[in-house]
């Protein structure tokens, strides 16, 4: 690897309480441009409040968050996060609006105008025919509405691509050719992504690093070989038996 | 012959002004309702309390809440000065705006709060502001809800636009009330088809336009739109028209009464003759004509110098009938500017009858007569009469005791009497009934019961007019109690019924004579 990358992404001591309930606690790491990182851990654990403090969806208590050297506190929310490409959990397509209109959207914030072969680009990224962009969302099934949802995040031509949970309500199949499709995305369009998963197995599989939380603090940060060779401590490792526990077993069916 | 389909087509300038009542009450209901919801939707104690007021709201009663506006108009005159005007569109406007405030408030603030909250987690983690949230995403997905309280609203107001007709607002309810007083069903049918027929266009266009919100259909919203913008402006188009030609027109106020009615017309035959245009609003409140014709919402009214005594000059005495009559002038003159041009002749007073059978038996002319033989009869009144001041002060005065006293709804005080149920009823003096049953109304020579006489009133704008005054004058003096009696009777009975027209011309006639 050789040289050092910059903090792209910093947390700073960020901790996060609802009613002395603390959600996150002083979490302090950087992330490098260019990393793939998974946060994972139990429901509860914090990881989505965490995500969400990059792009002020949620306003920490304590601590600070760097994008690129800056404090995301200063100025307004909605500049920051036309910045940030965020691909949601319930997919958030809106329903009113068509194909096309739903993946200008940020763009059309901004005042500004997709050319329509710019929309027809962004739906191949995500392997969509270009005719898709005159249907509404009700129209596609659900893997093709997420495909839509990840063209949307990457509109804005943002570096930063935040997800939260973003495959959970797909099929199996669809959700394993979609993550391998944004994993390429990330790598081709050099992109620095903050995956949500509390699939351990979707973490090894897509991430370059894994962060593992629990009760609002991380508790692994380690690379999925390193986590595979049984590091990151005894709740990672409880994480990762999950998958390799159901290898095991099918490798036995198999026999 | 169809009179119904013909009554129908005459409502033009009624339906005009009723569609634009209705629309410019729905609007403002709008234009209050849509930022006060967007506010709720922020803030849960400024949800809680307008949807309370607007609950409150809904729970007066439309004609109440109609009437409410003249008294607090009157008290913002101090503040918007003497023009304001208290009757007709402006109050209706108001209390109608009001009453359709509660169905658009009620679903806009339902809509924008049952919002997908993952729905409203995008729009702000894409990185909308609160106005583009609004606009782009909270106000699409509400518009079907919201324009079904607007199609709710509209439906209500269409329906309680016909009381706005008790206030001096030109509208459908005009047939309505005038077909009710008269019993000239036509005229009722005619009123609620037209008014029921307006409701369902309006339904239908608005429904249009919601299923077009709701199924992301443009053309649909569009077309309902327009064709209600087109109905709207073509009421507009009509009343300007009808307007131009009218630009110096006397307006007739009457109650909602056979005789008012007949009166009115009268009094609008005699200076359309002379050359002014006429305008009637009829069916007033009794309440609200005198402060109507003193307010310039009307110019010419009739009205009784025994009602304006008590509810005007809040006088209890009672100085004799020629010196309330010139009290009410002079007090009149000064205080309201209205002037009074006469008496008409008749009084339509509270008085006490008896049959031609029962006066011949007992030899009764006067009510000293009856009081005589009060203790072995049985009086009859309608509900309010033996709380009226006016019973305490005959019977006082006569020292009447009957041997039974019973209430019966008006209608039937007069059978009751023919039957024998009851020996003596209390009277309207110019009741038609009084004339086609042979009635006798006892004499009153101790003058115990305060006169009514009919007078007639011209609005301070017109008080000084020459040519009104000499328009009315064979009105004048000139109407006796018979001949206001028969007139009354056409228009009330069940058979060969008259309209008032018909009567008030046939009035005008016997006057000439």
């Amino acid at each position: 690897m050789g040289s050092v990358p910059h903090a792209f992404l910093r947390f700073d001591a960020l901790g996060k309480t609802y009613d002395e309930v603390h959600a996150v606690r002083d979490v302090s790491l950087d992330i490098a441009r260019g990393e793939f990182v998974a946060l994972v851990g139990a429901s509860g654990s914090g990881k989505s409040t965490l995500l969400k403090c990059i792009n002020r969806l949620v306003e920490p208590s304590s601590g600070r968050v760097l994008l690129d050297g800056q404090d995301v506190l200063d100025g307004p929310p909605a500049p920051l996060r036309r910045r940030i490409g965020y691909v949601f959990q319930g997919i958030g397509l809106f329903p009113h609006m068509r194909v096309a209109e739903n993946i200008t959207l940020t763009a059309r914030l901004e005042g500004e105008r997709l050319p329509d072969k710019r929309i027809a680009e962004l739906l191949e990224l995500v392997e969509l025919d270009p005719a898709m962009a005159k249907r509404l969302p009700a129209e596609l099934s659900g893997g093709q509405r997420q495909r839509v949802g990840v063209a949307r995040a990457l509109a804005g031509d943002s570096h930063l691509l935040l997800m939260d949970e973003p495959f959970g309500a797909l099929d199996p199949i669809t959700r394993g050719q979609l993550g391998e499709r944004v994993r390429r995305l990330h790598d081709e369009l050099d992109l620095t992504t903050v995956m949500v998963t509390h699939d351990m197995a979707e973490a090894l599989l897509l991430a370059t690093r894994v962060l593992v939380m629990d009760a609002g603090r991380i508790v692994a940060d380690e690379t999925p070989a390193a986590l595979l060779a049984g590091e990151g401590g005894d709740i990672a490792q409880a994480l990762v038996d999950v998958p390799r526990a159901q290898a095991r077993q099918l490798a036995g069916i198999g026999k | 012959m169809s009179p119904l389909p013909d009554a129908i087509l005459d409502l033009g300038p009624q339906l005009a002004e009723h569609v634009l009542l209705c629309a410019a009450a729905v609007a403002l209901g709008i234009a209050v309702a849509l930022p006060l919801a967007v506010w709720a939707s922020r803030s849960p104690p400024v949800a809680r309390v307008a949807l309370g007021f607007a609950s409150l709201v809904q729970t007066i009663p439309a004609l109440a809440l109609l009437a409410l506006f003249f008294p607090i108009l009157l008290a913002a005159r101090s503040v918007f000065g003497e023009d304001l005007p208290t009757l007709g569109f402006l109050p209706a406007w108001l209390a109608l705006a009001l009453y359709a405030l509660l169905p658009i408030l009620r679903n806009a603030v339902t809509a924008l709060a049952n919002l997908d909250d993952e729905l409203i987690e995008a729009a702000d983690g894409l990185g909308m502001t609160s106005w583009q949230k609004l606009r782009l995403v909270q106000a699409p997905l509400a518009a079907p809800y919201v324009m079904a309280g607007i199609r709710t609203a509209s439906v209500w107001t269409i329906g309680a636009a016909t009381l706005a007709t008790t206030i001096g607002q030109r509208s459908l309810g005009d047939p309505i009330f005038a077909g009710l007083q008269t019993q000239n069903w036509v005229l009722v049918l005619a009123g609620c088809f037209a008014s029921a027929g307006l409701a369902l266009v309006a339904d239908g266009l608005f429904g249009l336009v919601e299923r077009g919100f709701a199924k992301r259909r443009p053309a649909l919203v569009i077309t309902g739109a327009l064709l209600a913008l087109a109905g709207i402006a073509g009421a507009a188009l009509s009343l300007v028209d009808w307007r131009s030609e009218s630009r110096e027109t006397v307006v007739i106020g009457a109650k909602s009464f056979s005789e008012q009615y007949i009166l009115g017309r009268a009094i609008g035959t005699l200076l359309e003759d002379a050359g002014f245009v006429v305008e009637y609003r009829e069916g007033l409140g009794s309440a609200v004509v005198h402060n109507a014709v003193a307010s310039g919402a009307i110019d010419v009214s009739v009205d009784y110098t025994g009602t304006l005594w008590a509810n005007e000059l809040g006088r209890s005495d009672n100085p004799g009938r020629a010196a309330m009559y010139d009290e009410i002038v002079r007090w009149e003159k000064e205080n309201t500017g209205v002037a009074v041009l006469g008496r008409l002749g008749f009084e339509n007073a509270y008085g006490l009858a008896v049959t031609q059978q029962t006066a011949e038996r007992y030899g009764l002319e006067s009510i000293a007569d009856l009081a005589a033989v009060a203790p072995q009869l049985t009086i009859g009144g309608d509900p309010e009469w033996f709380e009226r001041p006016e019973w305490t002060a005959v019977r006082d005065a006569y020292g009447l005791r009957f041997g039974e006293q019973r209430t019966y709804s008006p209608t039937f005080m007069y059978d009751a009497l023919i039957s024998g149920e009851a020996d003596a009823i209390s009277a309207y003096t110019s009741d038609g009934r009084i004339a086609a049953e042979n009635l006798v109304v006892l004499s009153d020579p101790r003058e115990a019961l305060p006169s009514y006489d009919a007078i007639v009133l011209i609005s301070p704008r017109l008080a000084g007019d020459d040519a009104i005054a000499d328009a009315l004058q064979p009105l004048l003096g000139s109407v006796d109690v018979a001949t206001m009696r028969q007139a009354n009777y056409a228009v009330d009975r069940q058979d060969d019924k008259w309209p008032p027209e018909r009567a008030a011309d046939w009035l005008l006639k016997q006057v000439a004579r």
